[in-house]
């Protein structure tokens, strides 16, 4: 049976950390390479680099810091941000990548998620899709979410369940599904969105936004039927430890890669 | 000394591959020259996409004949997802798509598509069981989890050949093994420090083969 994910999640602007640089035990929690080893130590079943870099040309960084990353930490790493050709994504899995996520690029142009998956297998092809809850209902209308482009600020006006089948249709091996509403509150994940996906489509969905606490995690994973959650505040502040989350899970239950595993290395 | 070759066949996976064999303390070379592949004591065979794609690289690069020769003298040889799946002599894959790869039939069977039903691909960690005294899981935790990301897998037509088994709402082969030929369905290379035990073991099978 396979196991149920926890992946952090680094957000990194010029070749830095920008968050979760809680880290007393780390000589530089601003360096990736050594955050992605430390949860990699932790027991991290995949880690995710959210490049958030402005500038076209600061973004030849992240091919650095994935290289490095690479050399050491020997578990799946997922890029994304500003992603948007089938080169740059040509030149990521090279130098170590395993995934990429791609969000605005693909909403803007479906057809690079085929082009992609095509070329690359859809093993590497992850849809990230960031969507918000629907407020204004007209009666008799079931609960729907908008899908968001350019880090949210952009409503494309197109249904959440409509655009996850048909990243599925063409090629999408997983999909990265952040609650828009729930991001930030640390109030639990958006489960009815989470479980009106995951029943939408077969492939792996990773749960993101919302977590707060250790039930969060379990609920999204059970209620939503997430595959995966990605985590980054309540691991950057240092709130749970990956050991925390996973013995939690295991108690209640659920399939989990022991970390003691992990812990051997070396 | 004795040579290992990583076999480039244009996988995405390729680095990755060679950097946890370096971390390991394996000294290998990656190329897809024939002749250098020919001459290896050892190869690893990793492989990501399409079974067609693969199949029809190889023998456009004139890479088959070699495989199956190094094969043949049963010279140490790890596949790795496709590169285990390349070990069989045809795939599903190619039936869906009208097209007829080949691959090198060194273990018999077939690879075949999940039933339906099933979340797929099957990405994620998953458990290994391997059968009992296996040289390539030896130390590892019983029951250790690789991790693993396909939509077919290997059914071999001989239950000897079967060195591990995962279940998946069934039990498929995870690994196969013929003398010091190994395939393997997971991504040792990213599994951990289970993987690289794994890859360690092999390093062990290339310096004393059986």
């Amino acid at each position: 049976m396979l196991a149920k994910r926890i992946i952090p999640c680094l957000d990194v602007r010029d070749g830095r950390v920008v968050k979760g640089t809680q880290f007393v035990n780390l000589r530089d929690a601003g360096d990736p390479v050594e955050l992605a080893d430390f949860y990699n130590r932790e027991g991290a079943d995949e880690l995710v680099f959210l490049d958030i870099t402005a500038s076209a040309e600061g973004r030849r960084t992240i091919i650095d810091v994935v290289s490095k990353t690479a050399e050491v930490v020997f578990i799946p790493l997922t890029v994304g941000g500003g992603i948007d050709s089938p080169d740059f994504i040509q030149e990521l899995l090279q130098c170590g990548a395993d995934k990429v996520s791609l969000n605005t690029a693909a909403l803007r142009d479906p057809d690079l998620i085929s082009r992609s998956a095509e070329r690359f297998g859809s093993q590497c092809i992850v849809a990230a899709i960031d969507a918000r809850r629907v407020d204004n209902l007209k009666p008799g209308e079931t609960m729907r979410w908008d899908v968001f482009s350019h880090g949210g600020r952009t409503n494309t006006g197109r249904d959440l369940i409509e655009w996850v089948r048909e990243t599925e249709q063409r090629g999408a091996g997983e999909i990265l599904l952040t609650s828009m509403d729930a991001d930030g509150t640390l109030a639990g994940y958006d489960n009815e969105m989470l479980a009106a996906v995951t029943d939408a489509v077969s492939i792996p969905v990773i749960a993101s936004g919302g977590a707060g606490k250790l039930d969060h995690l379990y609920d999204a994973l059970t209620i939503g039927n997430a595959h995966a959650v990605l985590a980054a505040s309540i691991l950057h502040f240092g709130t749970y430890s990956i050991a925390d989350i996973k013995e939690f899970l295991a108690e209640k239950g659920l399939p989990i890669r022991p970390v003691r595993e992990a812990d051997e290395q070396e | 000394m004795t040579s290992l070759v990583i076999v480039d066949s244009g996988s995405a996976n390729l680095s990755s591959v060679y950097k946890a064999a370096r971390m390991v303390s394996l000294n290998p070379t990656v190329t897809d020259d024939p002749r250098v592949i020919a001459r290896a004591d050892a190869l690893i065979f990793p492989g990501v996409g399409s079974f067609d794609h693969a199949a029809s690289k190889l023998s456009g690069k004139g890479l088959q004949e070699v495989l199956l020769l190094a094969i043949e003298k049963d010279r140490p040889f790890l596949g790795i997802c496709l590169g285990m799946q390349l070990l069989l002599p045809a795939s599903e894959e190619s039936f869906e798509t009208g097209q007829s790869g080949r691959g090198l039939a060194a273990i018999g069977g077939l690879v075949k598509k999940f039933p339906s039903g099933l979340p797929v691909p099957h990405v994620g960690w998953n458990r290994a069981k391997p059968i009992d005294g296996s040289l390539l899981f030896r130390d590892l935790e019983e029951g250790a989890y690789f991790y693993f990301t396909h939509s077919y897998y290997a059914e071999p037509d001989r239950e000897e050949v079967i060195l591990a088994k995962t279940e998946y709402g069934f039990s498929f082969t995870s690994a196969v093994n013929r003398g010091n030929v190994y395939g393997v369905q997971f991504h040792p290379e990213k599994s951990g420090p289970a993987g690289l035990r794994l890859l360690a073991n092999f390093g062990k099978i290339i310096a004393d083969p059986q």
